[in-house]
């Protein structure tokens, strides 16, 4: 398989191109802006539209109107920029429709910094917007996983008819790494997919049988039942859940993380095995559904602490792991936020201390 | 003999009959917009994209393709949705509130891009379904449950005048400002929508007709009063006509 | 094996295109693994600039990491800030024309390059960074010189007329990095 060097955000977009993706609206901020710049490019290529739009509040909405005629459509931010974006994600949510966005993350809250970070961990997984909905929301170590999951994000969201979001960070948006693309869908494929959706999306019907793109309104009942479908969607994905177990069946003490901290913790462990020190790394590649199961992986008998490692101040990833973890273990963290990397001293020195 | 003269447009559900409050010009718009429809035979290719307000409470009813926006985005909406099926005929239709206040970036953004959509605006000077607050096209003097004494210039600045901002930018073709209050006015709003759309139909760009309307429940006016409040108050701040056809 | 490189400089003297060139160079014509990771401030131009690279015959793990074993500084607050994160032992490659602040430790391998004089010399400011990544590779071989090579003619296809330019910047580059072994 033939390897190229690109950047994160670049790898993202042709990811999305590749699965099909023929609709970006998006606003500039840093550190995501070659996401949108890429897409600027490269859509009208495969005849597809770009539209750099007024704000995000904008994107998301043309992003809905365009998944609502059945096209797969996208949008990325960053951080605050994915905060305007939240109403909009939860009309697609309570309307059902198919989108995928990005959220190359910075630090917070407020405009925060423009450098990497993982602060909004609760955001993505519990509340990105109002009413209590879910979305299944992939978080990538590396570049290759960034294009991987970009491109299995938009199969998911048209399986689900639900948002899909991609957790990325200001690290794995701007670093460069050797990838291998998945293959394009060729325009029949693309064309079959949009086809697929044509009974319910809004593409114009025979009067009588028309399509109702329909976020709420007064029918307490209906929308109730609406509400129990998503649900039962929902817990439909728990054992779907993705997660990387490494060197955890010896484990005296097991490092645990997400995303780009997952990636700096991998290289403690290694730092570590090679002192002699049985250390192994428990990394959600999904944080909603949350990999509860991988945790019971764990040999709790031998294991001796937990080490929680996250670009959150303060923690927030954690709060999943006590729930997986369930007592069995003590729990600690390592944490740097506002756009300072994790060193892996720091992680190699909490791991020792739970020994 | 008996002569079929006139018949409900069949955009509209069978059975069905709308939430509009008595003397609420919504009613007559959707019906002018259902008959363009059936006239320029594209119903079967249309799809609304509307407004959160009382704009939204023909969802239930109409029976084509509908698709129920976030407050103030329906023209962002409209954009998404015609950028990805050009092909098909694509109207935002929005309030005051909707179009002028919360949604003005959309509104005014969608406009300068030229996208080849139809909007239909539709201003009675106050919010409605939320109970009578205060809109950006609210009178001076006029009451409102949040402006109790009435608009007050220095504290609330003018009216603002959707069109006349629209005809500062250089891509819309179309704008026209009408009202339903007469029966010929009501003519004049059917024509200027079946323009707004043939231009959409024949790929020109954004056409927006601006509706000037009543809403005797909160303007705490009977239907009939409504009418000349609208008349005497209403239309010389917002004077009816074609501001743009190109 | 895995090298952890950290570029440092002003905005403009060519730090990125360092880091990149090595890296595409290691896609391109290697099997080992690599990441190059940017860090820019808020300005477009002229303030700092530093990127880090890793290259690696396993998984790249931490894309920034906490020592480095070689580090290029272009001037002067560069080394100030990056000094302290070279492993004892690790290479240090600075642009001798203009960093001229005493260094401070002598753990360390210090490869002096007048990059600056020398660019201006061959007649275009420019190809500074050309010639530190000539030294760099002449002194490390970290990998074969003829890739590295391979890899900026292929970068400035488009611009074939400073091929001869750049050919001589780096083969200037190589040659201190050798006779500095």
């Amino acid at each position: 398989m033939e390897r190229v060097l690109m950047k994160g955000c670049e790898a993202i977009a042709e990811a999305a191109v590749r699965s099909g993706c023929r609709f970006f609206a998006g606003y500039p901020i840093t550190p995501q802006n070659e996401i949108p710049e890429y897409m600027a490019r490269r859509l009208p290529e495969v005849g597809g539209q770009f539209v750099q739009s007024e704000s995000e509040v904008a994107a998301i909405n043309m992003v809905y109107g365009n998944a609502a005629g059945g096209v797969r459509a996208m949008t990325s931010s960053s951080s605050c920029g994915i905060s305007l974006k939240s109403e909009g994600v939860s009309y697609c949510a309570m309307a059902r429709l198919p989108i995928v966005y990005v959220n190359v993350s910075r630090g917070g809250p407020g405009v925060g910094t423009i450098q990497p970070a993982q602060q909004d961990y609760h955001q993505a997984t519990k509340a990105s917007g109002n009413g209590g909905f879910r979305m299944r929301v992939f978080a990538p170590a590396t570049v290759q996983e960034a294009v991987d999951m970009t491109y299995a994000a938009f199969d998911y969201a048209d399986k689900d008819r639900n948002p899909v979001l991609v957790l990325a960070d200001g690290v794995i948006g701007s670093i460069l790494e050797p990838v291998v693309l998945p293959p394009q869908k060729t325009e029949e494929e693309v064309a079959a997919i949009k086809d697929s959706k044509s009974e319910w999306a809004a593409v114009g019907h025979q009067l009588g049988s028309r399509a109702w793109i329909n976020p709420g309104g007064w029918d307490n009942i209906l929308y109730e039942n609406c509400n129990k479908d998503a649900d039962a969607m929902y817990q439909s994905w728990a054992d779907e859940a993705e997660a990387e177990l490494y060197k955890v069946e010896d484990a005296e003490v097991i490092i645990t993380s997400y995303g780009i901290s997952a990636r700096i913790s991998k290289s403690a462990v290694d730092a570590l095995r090679a002192e002699g020190i049985k250390a192994g790394l428990v990394r959600a590649k999904t944080v909603f559904p949350f990999p509860n199961k991988a945790y019971d992986a764990i040999n709790y008998d031998i294991c001796k602490g937990i080490v929680d490692v996250e670009m959150s101040i303060p923690a927030q990833f954690v709060d999943d792991v006590k729930i997986a973890v369930d007592g069995r273990a003590p729990i600690t963290t390592v944490l740097r936020s506002a756009g300072n990397m994790l060193s892996k001293g720091a992680i190699i020195d909490a791991a020792k201390a739970m020994l | 003999m008996e002569e079929l003269i006139y018949t409900k447009t069949k955009t509209i559900q069978p059975g069905k009959s709308s939430g509009f409050c008595p003397g609420c010009m919504h009613d007559t718009i959707i019906k002018l917009i259902g008959e363009v429809l059936e006239e320029l035979d594209i119903a079967d290719k249309t799809i609304s994209c509307t407004g959160v307000g009382c704009c939204g409470l023909f969802m239930e009813y109409i029976d084509y393709d509908y698709i129920q926006c976030a407050h103030g985005r329906a023209s962002a909406v409209a954009t998404g949705l015609k950028r990805g099926n050009p092909d098909k005929i694509v109207y935002s239709y929005q309030g005051d509130g909707d179009f002028a206040s919360i949604g003005l970036a959309e509104s005014i953004s969608a406009a300068n891009r030229g996208e080849n959509i139809t909007v239909i605006f539709v201003n009675n000077g106050i919010y409605g379904m939320t109970g009578g607050q205060m809109a950006p096209t609210t009178l001076v003097g006029m009451k409102a449950t949040t402006a109790p004494k009435g608009r007050n210039p220095e504290e609330h600045g003018y009216p603002m005048h959707i069109c006349e901002m629209l005809d500062t930018l250089t891509a819309p073709v179309y704008l026209e400002r009408t009202s339903c209050n007469t029966p010929a006015n009501v003519i004049k709003t059917k024509k200027a929508i079946k323009k707004a759309f043939q231009n959409q139909i024949d790929g020109k760009g954004y056409s927006l007709v601006e509706i000037v309307t009543s809403c005797p429940t909160n303007w705490g006016l009977s239907a009939l009063d409504s009418l000349d409040y609208l008349e005497q108050k209403m239309l010389p701040e917002f004077p009816l006509g074609v501001i743009r056809d190109r | 094996m895995e090298t952890n490189i950290c570029i440092a400089g002003f905005g403009g003297q060519g730090v990125m295109t360092i880091g990149k060139f090595l890296a595409q160079a290691v896609t391109d014509s290697t099997e080992l693994n690599t990441v190059f990771f940017p860090t820019y401030g808020a300005e477009q131009r002229g303030g700092t600039a530093n990127c880090f690279v890793v290259i690696a015959d396993g998984e790249v793990g931490t894309p920034k990491a906490d020592f480095m074993d070689d580090l290029i500084v272009l001037n002067n607050p560069s080394l100030n800030k990056f000094i302290d994160t070279l492993k004892p032992g690790g290479n240090l490659f600075i642009n001798d024309t203009i960093v001229t602040d005493e260094i401070k430790r002598d753990d360390i391998n210090i490869i002096r390059v007048p990059g600056t004089e020398k660019a201006l010399e061959l007649g275009n400011g420019k190809v500074l960074n050309v010639i530190m990544l000539g030294a760099y590779i002449g002194y490390t071989e970290v990998f074969p010189v003829d890739v590295m090579w391979s890899t900026i003619e292929h970068k400035l296809a488009k611009k074939a007329s400073l091929l001869p330019l750049n050919k001589a910047a780096f083969d200037l580059g190589l040659e201190y990095g050798r006779k500095n072994k």
